[in-house]
């Protein structure tokens, strides 16, 4: 259990929160021309990081807004948090 | 040989105070080349030794384990054992492994504990008796027990249920499964390690593995904490930290690993001599033989390697439980723990080949995974023996997610799963 620093909202219990998965996979352009290679690649695999990991972030019992946030998932701290569509703060 | 566990060798041991019991595994020092390397000393790797031992032949093998053996989601799991699977495919699988857990106990010459007291499912609402009423037929149909129990029915072989009409989630009937039950996962992991050793499997433990090196597309062994070892087979077995091996060697897995947690009460005497499964109100109890409530909590729905869950999972739990069982209401809770689960899009295994020759994955066993224990070496020594699956676990294969074809008992297995 951790607290999350909404960027609508501030400081809240991450039971507020509901957890999007991996951040910054990009809806393919062309989804006619996707091989079941590429659907596969697209719809389940995953990096599934142990350390810091880009992710996905809903405050879906409070203001609703999906954001990014960069976290450690080896000990869940939690190094930044940024709207959606801000580049991701480097390394 | 080793020495045979008895009534007699209990009885000669005690003359010397019980202090010169034979090791029941050795700690060896890593050779420098194997047949094949297990990653991960937990059950499903240590069964999938012994058997790659016992039934192909392959002696010259080791189990590398990053910790000790039996110390991740072995040991931390709530014990139960059923097959009650709706899709053909899983009934299969789990099916396979609980017939082989009807005789682990005089095959290992180790008392695993397995003790076939029933799994309850219960359903709250008319799509829960719809979808286990469904179930129970598809059982019956794969050759697995399952009875279709009504609320008196529940009441009778569990009498401390709360089957109240007024309760928020009333009990409205179950399943049941009379060869379903529990077993001691430590003496699962202590006695395929003890049978494994015996045919000469390396048990090697804190030996982390932190590099694959390969050739190709072929693998040629693997770079540890314990220096180099040379193989051309891998078979991977490091449930939550599967997608971390997976990463070494190049390859990007369908899984998600997230925190599942669960919790034991105080001893007490014996009150609930089988176990309880609500899937819709999440909330599954059973009874140690110390006479703990064993209770199984929910996984956090965020990644997270940290071994460690949310409270406000386990407060859910706990209102569930209280809801069920008034009983309970008193009770103090002992301990609470997490585990790492490697959950798959469709909460099914993978027990594969990969695109990489040598290296084959047994994973994705998500919340689920100690019942299917001596089923998922069995298979997985098979696959990695023949380089080629069991027909049993064909549809368990990695490129079910490219092909389409998954085995999606997410939401079909009606168990809080």
């Amino acid at each position: 259990m951790f607290i999350i620093n909404c960027p609508f909202c501030g400081e809240r219990e991450q039971s507020e929160f509901k957890a999007g998965g991996e951040a910054h996979i990009e809806r393919p352009k062309q989804p006619t021309e996707l091989s079941d290679d590429e659907w596969a690649e697209y719809l389940f695999m995953r990096k599934n990081i142990k350390g810091i990991q880009f992710e996905r972030w809903n405050h879906i019992h409070g203001c609703r807004k999906w954001f990014n946030m960069v976290r450690d998932t080896s000990n869940d701290e939690i190094k930044a948090i940024y709207k959606m569509g801000e580049k991701p703060p480097v390394k | 040989m080793k020495n045979r566990y008895s009534i007699f060798s209990l009885i000669k041991n005690a003359f010397s105070y019980h202090e010169n019991w034979e090791k029941a595994w050795k700690d060896p020092t890593p050779k420098k080349e194997y047949d094949a390397v297990i990653v991960g000393g937990g059950g499903h790797g240590l069964a999938t030794a012994y058997y790659l031992a016992k039934k192909h032949n392959m002696k010259n093998i080791a189990v590398v384990e990053k910790g000790w053996i039996g110390g991740g989601n072995t040991g931390r799991n709530t014990t139960i054992i059923r097959s009650n699977y709706l899709w053909d495919a899983s009934a299969g699988l789990y099916n396979h492994a609980l017939k082989i857990w009807e005789g682990l106990s005089q095959e290992l010459n180790y008392n695993v504990m397995f003790s076939q007291r029933g799994v309850m499912n219960l359903a709250h609402n008319l799509q829960d008796v719809r979808d286990l009423k469904r179930r129970t037929h598809a059982n019956r149909l794969n050759g697995i027990d399952a009875e279709y129990l009504n609320t008196e029915e529940v009441k009778k072989f569990c009498p401390i249920i709360n089957t109240s009409p007024d309760i928020r989630y009333p009990v409205l009937g179950g399943t049941l499964q009379r060869r379903a039950g529990t077993a001691r996962h430590d003496a699962v992991a202590w006695g395929y390690a003890r049978g494994a050793d015996e045919m000469g499997v390396d048990i090697i433990q804190n030996c982390e593995v932190k590099a694959i090196k390969r050739n190709g597309d072929k693998v040629e062994g693997l770079e540890t904490t314990k220096g180099f070892i040379k193989t051309n087979k891998i078979g991977v077995v490091a449930a939550g930290h599967s997608s971390v091996i997976a990463n070494m060697a190049g390859l990007k897995l369908p899984l998600e690993s997230k925190p599942l947690q669960a919790l034991v009460s105080e001893p007490v005497k014996p009150i609930i001599d089988t176990v309880v499964m609500s899937n819709a109100v999440h909330a599954y109890v059973s009874q140690s033989d110390k006479g703990e409530l064993v209770i199984g909590a929910g996984t956090d729905d965020y990644i997270s390697y940290s071994q460690k869950g949310s409270h406000d999972i386990v407060e859910g739990t706990l209102n569930a439980i209280l809801e069920l069982y008034p009983i309970f209401s008193r009770m103090r809770m002992l301990r609470q723990w997490g585990g790492i689960v490697d959950i798959c899009p469709d909460a099914s295994p993978i027990i594969s080949k990969t695109s990489i020759k040598g290296l084959y994955f047994n994973c994705g066993w998500g919340t689920g995974g100690f019942k299917a224990t001596p089923g998922s070496g069995d298979l997985f020594a098979h696959t990695i023996a023949n380089d080629e699956p069991h027909e049993l676990n064909a549809a368990f294969n990695i490129n079910r997610f490219v092909s389409g074809d998954l085995v999606d008992e997410h939401g079909a297995a009606a168990v809080a799963h």
